[in-house]
């Protein structure tokens, strides 16, 4: 019994996986900790936090997947976590983990861990790619000259990572020497350090390494100035802020010399390819970034997206919508006894609101896979590229566009897709822009509407709609880039990482963790909004028409009178706000037989107006609910504001022309 | 000296100095642009984001970017490895 309990309160060991964005610094974690990890933000912070447990021998690893960053820098939210980490909750072991074939570049992060209080391990990953390359490395070489442990991982193919723990635990047992050789600075700002150095080191808060403090101010970090400019008295602050000043160029000199303390280091480890031998991705990006036939290929690509998703998710969306409406009839049977208000609270408010939402599972399943394939295989970054020019003019680069563009399925898998995105303004940009991109449903309620008033015409109108919704978007993009997220420039420097197999582990946890979170979503917020509507359009007397929903419809009929509108579909369009589909289901259960009704108390003009509206309306709830988890509160208001002013501004402006056009 | 965008598809250049903010040079530096250091021209139509390879990465930047970072071209030896037709 005392060794059991001994065994259980065994410490359990903190890693902390650092590295490189692309360096398969997530496969590994995916691989160590399965379905054993929680993905949720950073405490106050839109980043993704993932961390998980591993179990070896009756001994439990807790991992911390640390954002991927290129540097240590106060540059960016991800670079202040990871550093902030590894300085604050003390892991035992940081795992860093370097792509092999690109090695020098990927070691310039490993040259600043080196210098925070925490043994390092180097992983060196994807010598299956470096090998497809023609680049050979030589583990041992490298563990002689960096004084760390260095272990070969093959993460897609789990190979090594068994013995990545056991180095783990060897080194937590102290059973092999750690002795790693840091770099140093260039002999110009020798004298400069250590002069800073001596100003500062009797100020230094704990945990903060003093040469680490003094290295950073030097390199023109933001955050360890604010914190020194705090801590130091006046005098020492002016000392200290004269020599920054002076030194204002030494970030330059500082990389440069960790770029030279690696080449120092890799120069016998690595065996190179001959002049003239083109690896894989030199001999697919011949084709894939050519300014013709790579946008041939894109666009082949696209195409393939969307036949898939109209070939395969359609239909099963087709099938889970008949599946749902079978079950509301099943539920209406087996309850006939009960009182009229729990069936239809039961068909009307769960099944027909949030049982609604979840007949987009196939198509959001189908695109979480399609963004997970394209970003793990590294062409994500050769699409960026490609649309970049057009994005440009929106105030975004290259890569908005495929958020966007997946926003025609489903506005949801839009607003996640911008965590690609690595600047938070170009990301919130994009959050902004997605509900214009029309989906599936509204296009959906478009074409079932626009034939009652357009006839012949309705797919011209359609078209149109469409065509008009991009333009409101670009518009909008280049206002909001120009007047409102002004400020920040946004730089375009993006890397296009080496081409390699997709991970169908990485794929289906990332498919996983975005469906059970969407579903979450669906059981608990959009299921709470849709009873609520639900309420109130049933309440008091069980009728639709004189329910407080239409009562509020009629109160703002005069809204809807400046475009034509009928309180019916004013209350009809409220309603979409559950999903676009329920514009049509409202209609229906206030006018009955709407299809023949509507182009009788509608005037074209009218019509247009309601199309408008209904395209660029305030986005369903499930959009919405992820809006608010990507962005904030702030920002989700911001753009419910901005989507009603511009809906129903449009709205106005289309019925006012469509009446001087067409008649009123 | 000339800024990296004036350079053609296979020519090289050696980094002498970055323009711009501190963000902007800090994370160029980062990246392996730093004095000394060989870039070489993947992709460069004129238009659009320009391709290059420093330090065994390809990168993509914006013309914009690329005006920032200040090179002395490498004469003679093309890298014939990059060159695409």
């Amino acid at each position: 019994m005392s060794s059991s309990s001994l065994e259980t309160q065994a410490p359990s060991p903190m890693i902390a996986l650092a590295g490189q964005p692309n360096v398969g610094k997530s496969t590994i974690f995916n691989m160590l900790t399965g379905l054993n990890q929680h993905v949720g933000n950073w405490p106050g912070k839109t980043v993704a936090q993932k961390t998980g447990t591993y179990s070896h021998d009756g001994r439990v690893f807790t991992l911390v997947d640390l954002p991927g960053t290129y540097s240590l820098t106060a540059n960016s939210e991800e670079e202040r976590i990871a550093r902030n980490f590894i300085l604050h909750e003390h892991p035992d072991v940081v795992v860093a983990v370097v792509d092999a074939a690109i090695l020098e570049r990927s070691l310039y992060l490993v040259s600043e861990l080196l210098l925070l209080p925490a043994p390092v391990i180097l992983v060196l990953n994807m010598i299956d790619v470096a090998a497809q390359e023609g680049i050979q490395i030589e583990p041992d070489v490298l563990e002689a000259a960096l004084g760390i442990p260095v272990v070969s991982v093959c993460a897609t193919r789990s190979e090594g990572l068994q013995e990545l723990i056991a180095m783990v635990e060897r080194l937590l047992a102290g059973e092999i020497p750690y002795a790693p050789k840091r770099p140093t600075i260039l002999p110009d700002h020798e004298a400069t350090l250590l002069d800073l150095k001596m100003l500062i080191a009797p100020h230094v808060p704990a945990p903060y390494p003093v040469d680490w403090v003094a290295l950073k101010m030097l390199e023109g970090d933001s955050e360890a100035i604010a914190l020194m400019s705090e801590k130091l008295p006046t005098e020492s602050w002016e000392n200290v802020h004269e020599i920054l000043y002076q030194h204002e160029d030494a970030i330059l000199d500082i990389a440069g010399a960790r770029y030279q303390w690696i080449e120092r280091m890799v120069r016998a480890a690595v065996i190179r390819p001959r002049v003239g031998q083109l690896g894989l991705t030199a001999r697919l990006d011949r084709v894939l970034t050519h300014p013709f036939w790579g946008v041939l290929v894109l666009l082949g690509v696209l195409w393939g997206v969307f036949w898939t998703t109209y070939t395969l998710g359609t239909p099963l969306q087709a099938g889970m919508s008949t599946l749902i409406e079978q079950l509301s009839a099943g539920v209406r049977t087996e309850l006939s006894g009960a009182p009229l208000w729990v069936v239809s609270l039961l068909t009307d408010g769960v099944l027909g609101g949030a049982g609604m939402v979840l007949t987009f599972l196939p198509i959001l399943v189908i695109f979480f896979t399609v963004l997970a394939l394209l970003e793990d295989s590294g062409y994500m970054a050769r699409i960026a590229y490609l649309t970049d020019r057009f994005m440009h003019m929106l105030g975004l680069h290259g890569k908005s566009f495929i958020p966007l563009l997946l926003g025609f399925g489903c506005n949801v898998p839009s607003v996640l897709g911008t965590r690609i995105i690595e600047t938070q303004r170009a990301r919130l940009l994009t959050i902004l822009l997605a509900p214009l991109v029309p989906c599936t449903a509204r296009i959906a309620v478009v074409t079932i509407l626009a034939p009652l008033f357009f006839g012949a015409q309705a797919a011209f109108v359609t078209w149109g709609l469409i065509a008009a919704n991009l333009i409101i978007l670009a518009l909008i993009g280049i206002v909001l880039h120009h007047f409102v997220l002004k400020g920040e420039q946004v730089a375009f420097i993006m890397e296009l990482p080496l081409y390699h197999r997709p991970n169908l582990r990485t794929i289906g946890l990332y498919v996983w963790e975005n469906v059970v979170a969407f579903l979450q979503k669906a059981g608990t917020l959009i299921l709470g909004v849709s009873v609520v509507i639900w309420l109130l359009s049933y309440f008091p007397t069980g009728v639709a028409a004189e329910s407080y929903l239409a009562l509020f419809g009629q109160a703002i009929e005069p809204l809807g009178q400046t475009m034509g509108l009928p309180w019916q579909v004013m209350t009809a369009l409220l309603t979409s706000f559950i999903a676009k589909e329920n514009t049509i289901a409202t209609l229906g259960i206030l006018y009955g037989d709407f299809e023949t009704l509507l182009p009788t108390v509608m005037s074209p003009a009218a019509a247009l107006a309601l199309l408008v509206v209904q395209m660029l309306f305030i986005p369903c709830i499930a959009t919405v609910a992820t809006i608010k988890q990507e962005s904030g509160t702030k920002w989700t208001a911001i753009s419910l504001a901005m989507l009603l002013v511009i809906s129903l501004g449009a709205g106005i402006l289309a019925y006012r022309l469509g009446t001087l056009l067409i008649g009123g | 000296m000339i800024p990296l965008e004036q350079l053609r598809p296979g020519q090289q250049g050696m980094v002498h100095a970055l323009r711009g903010g501190r963000h902007f040079v800090a994370r160029l530096a980062a990246l392996g642009f730093t004095p000394g250091a060989l870039v070489t021209i993947v992709r460069n139509h004129g238009f659009g984001p320009l391709i290059v390879e420093v330090r065994g990465t390809q990168i993509a930047m914006g013309r914009g970017e690329a005006r920032h970072v200040l090179v002395y071209q490498r004469m003679g030896e093309l890298a014939d490895v990059l060159i695409i037709p």
